[in-house]
């Protein structure tokens, strides 16, 4: 079991520039400045496979070569530390505990894209997160990591900390960089893509908190040593954010390639379901990815063991897979009702949903309201009929990845728990009950 | 020049022409329905989502076909690419279900709305929209906002098309209104309670789609296939004076700017003919128009009634 990003995540103090220093600290910002060019750096970057940590999975060393380098024109990087995805908490930990390794990774990163102005913007709902990284990047500035004529070695770096309001659409890059330039927070319409015209119309990348910080040992260890971790294109380690029913929530550093089955019954990781139950479902890449019921949890459709990589858990489609996502790993155990966590779901989603574009700003509305009487024993048969007819005409037609982010959890949720939706339909009363907490869970279950 | 080929229909265009104008060139029915897209407004385009086509073939290089349906308004035309719009049930089946999100919270007031007739989105329900509503949950509603004396904004109505705030933009020196809130409780209005007041702010009216925003000035006088339309000029220092009187008998009901048969302004002198709200609000006595004949509404809605000539009659007369 190797440890790439969170080494030294216990180790006291390492929130400080004095004690991560000590703990090797910075080494990459050396290597990569004074013995490496910016190609270099992009050459390990892609020979590492690392991709994008922050959902699509989109490869990194593909993204960064991607920038447009007209001449004179600034280029910039962006971190989106906007982790708003429901079950998500993976960044937050890695910031709140060691800051540096974040600055440090876009020092790095910044020199490979030739990026002298870096932003790290972070949700607004992370204020005390927000303090940890501008006390770290002060600290930085004050032992010359920072600022002009780096290490002497003539690259010139600013690095702002620049807190959102607090919308989870600002986590998509478009709208994380309108946000940045102080406008409404809306999706741009793609192309052109960022990194042709981006932050006040220059070349510009935006990458996730861990993506970023993943760069720090890519640059250490070099890139094919990154790539000896994991299974066939899921290369390295990868922050999960367990959470839900389990016996041991909490943040894991894992090897991709892991079985889903050691990831949540091992001892190392999250020991099984709390209080000795039975797992029901789970989401395994935050709320916007399809749910899978157990059966589908540890094995594939075909039989396979299901594994902890991008491939193996969207192994089947959305008819019987999922995806690995921004790693929020949701777990429900069999009391859990699976009716109530997708008006859950849906809520959140109509409620963050910018009101740009017209399936999304009325679908996710719509879905939210239908769902909710569903829930409350107010509901139909035909209403899950036109809940998933819905879902159709929400994704792909949107401009933004808002709009399927509402849809496919909603249509898996029909699609594996019928039964549960019918459930709530012939037995209005006792929905309705449960729902104001009148039957206890003994008597539900019985 | 790059060729393109929409429902059959093969037509070259120049580089960088959007899939919608290379289709408004054909024209005809094949012309994708756009409620937010507008030529004479950069920026404008890619929200309402109804312009949605598919790309069969993206272009004589890469024939491959693109997954997702895409919007026509933004998407630019590659050397032979083909398009369907019509000829797909994809896109038929998709426009319908981005009309009924459209129509879902509309009240659906259009017996007393001032808009009905020249409507964009009846015409759009007309010819994509189903006859019932799926829809049992309360229609959203928003509080009443005073914006000024001349502009009545009608929030339930709006389909948030972004148009009026690239016009307060665009034309105006200071934008006071904009999108408030987010989703469904997304509406347009001014921040603190505030009027819009400027020599454009009219234009917001002609470019509404919908009925959210009207004149009040004409409000509850006539419906507007009821009114005579006049092409009419006057002598203005801040606008190029050509617009549309809309009479009754010897009276002028209201002024608007000349648009064409999608309901955009017509270029007048090489610029487009936005009127000033001198001409459309207050110049309402037909001493101060100069009539140049009668307007012909090229447009397939009701609107087109009270015409002295259909479109058809008056091509016929310019033939002879």
């Amino acid at each position: 079991m190797r440890r790439l990003l969170l080494e030294h995540d216990q180790v006291p103090g390492i929130e400080t520039y004095e004690v991560y220093r000590k703990q090797g600290g910075y080494r990459s910002v050396e290597k990569a400045l004074k013995k490496m060019s910016p190609e270099d750096v992009l050459e390990e970057v892609k020979k590492s496979g690392l991709r994008g940590r922050g959902g699509a999975g989109f490869p990194t060393g593909m993204k960064w070569s991607f920038l447009a380098k007209p001449e004179g024109v600034p280029r910039h990087l962006l971190c989106n530390a906007d982790e708003s995805e429901p079950g998500t908490f993976k960044d937050r930990y890695l910031m709140e505990k060691i800051p540096h390794l974040l600055i440090e990774g876009m020092i790095t990163s910044s020199y490979a894209l030739g990026a002298n102005v870096s932003y790290i913007y972070i949700r607004g709902e992370y204020m005390w997160v927000l303090d940890i990284l501008e006390k770290a990047v002060a600290e930085a500035y004050d032992n010359g990591w920072l600022g002009k004529n780096i290490l002497g070695s003539g690259f010139d770096l600013d690095l702002y900390v620049c807190p959102g309001g607090g919308a989870y659409i600002c986590g998509e890059e478009t709208a994380l960089i309108e946000s940045l330039e102080g406008k409404r927070g809306n999706p741009r319409m793609k192309p052109p893509f960022p990194a042709v015209a981006g932050l006040w119309g220059r070349p510009t990348v935006v990458n996730n908190v861990e993506s970023i910080a993943a760069v720090v040992p890519i640059v250490n260890d070099g890139g094919d040593e990154y790539a000896k971790i994991g299974v066939g294109r899921s290369t390295g380690t990868k922050l999960i954010s367990a959470c839900g029913n389990l016996e041991r929530p909490g943040v894991y550093e894992i090897e991709m390639g892991i079985t889903v089955e050691e990831f949540i019954y091992g001892d190392d990781y999250c020991r099984g379901i709390a209080k000795g139950k039975k797992l029901k479902a789970c989401v395994p890449g935050g709320s916007s990815v399809p749910i899978l019921p157990h059966y589908l949890v540890t094995k594939t459709a075909t039989g396979e063991d299901r594994l902890m990589t991008y491939e193996s858990l969207a192994e089947g489609g959305f008819e019987s897979g999922s995806m690995l996502g921004s790693g929020g790993f949701i777990v429900f155990d069999e009391d859990q009702c699976i009716v109530r966590n997708t008006w859950n779901f849906a809520r959140f989603y109509a409620h963050e949903s910018c009101g740009q574009c017209s399936p999304c700003r009325e679908g996710t509305g719509w879905m939210e309201k239908v769902l909710n009487r569903l829930e409350h024993g107010q509901g139909n048969m035909r209403d899950i009929d036109l809940l998933a007819d819905i879902n159709k005409k929400i994704e792909g037609n949107t401009i933004c990845p808002l709009g399927d982010a509402a849809a496919w959890p909603v249509a898996a949720a029909i699609r594996h728990f019928r039964d549960e939706f019918e459930w709530h339909v012939n037995h209005r009363e006792e929905a309705q009950k449960r729902n104001y907490g009148l039957i206890s869970e003994k008597t539900a279950s019985a | 020049m790059v060729k393109v080929t929409i429902d059959d229909q093969v037509i070259e265009v120049e580089p960088g022409t959007t899939i919608l104008n290379a289709a408004r060139q054909i024209g005809g029915d094949i012309v994708p329905p756009a409620m937010c897209y507008y030529s004479k407004l950069p920026g404008t385009g890619g929200k309402c989502r109804t312009c949605l086509v598919e790309v069969v073939q993206g272009s004589e290089k890469d024939p491959r076909p693109m997954p997702k349906l895409m919007v026509s308004c933004s998407t630019t035309v590659q050397d032979g690419m083909v398009v369907r719009n019509k000829t797909s049930e994809r896109v038929q089946k998709n426009r319908a279900g981005v009309v009924e999100f459209l129509l879902i919270n509309h009240p659906l007031d259009c017996p007393i709305c001032d808009q009905a007739g020249e409507c964009h989105l009846q015409d759009l329900g007309f010819e994509n929209g189903g006859a019932g509503t799926r829809y049992e949950e309360e229609r959203r509603t928003f509080a009443p906002r005073d914006i000024g004396n001349k502009i009545k904004l009608h929030m339930n109505r709006c389909i948030l098309c972004y148009r009026c705030v690239h016009v307060a933009k665009q034309l105006t020196d200071q934008r006071v209104h904009g999108v408030l809130n987010r989703g469904e409780h997304a509406e347009i209005s001014t921040y603190i309670e505030n009027a819009i007041e400027n020599d454009f702010s009219g234009n917001m009216i002609d470019v509404c789609p919908v009925g959210a925003l009207t004149d009040k000035t004409f409000r509850f006088k006539s419906r507007v296939w009821f009114l005579k339309p006049l092409n009419a000029s006057c002598s203005c220092n801040k606008c190029s004076g050509k617009a549309v009187v809309w009479m009754f008998g010897d009276e002028i009901y209201r002024v608007t700017a000349r648009k064409d048969a999608y309901g955009e302004v017509e270029e007048q002198d090489g610029k487009a003919g936005w009127i000033c709200n001198d001409c459309r609000f207050d110049k309402k006595d037909v001493h101060n128009w100069q009539i140049e004949g009668p307007r012909v509404i090229n447009r397939h809605s009701v609107i087109s009634q009270g015409h002295y000539l259909s479109p058809r009659q008056h091509d016929q007369k310019k033939i002879k």
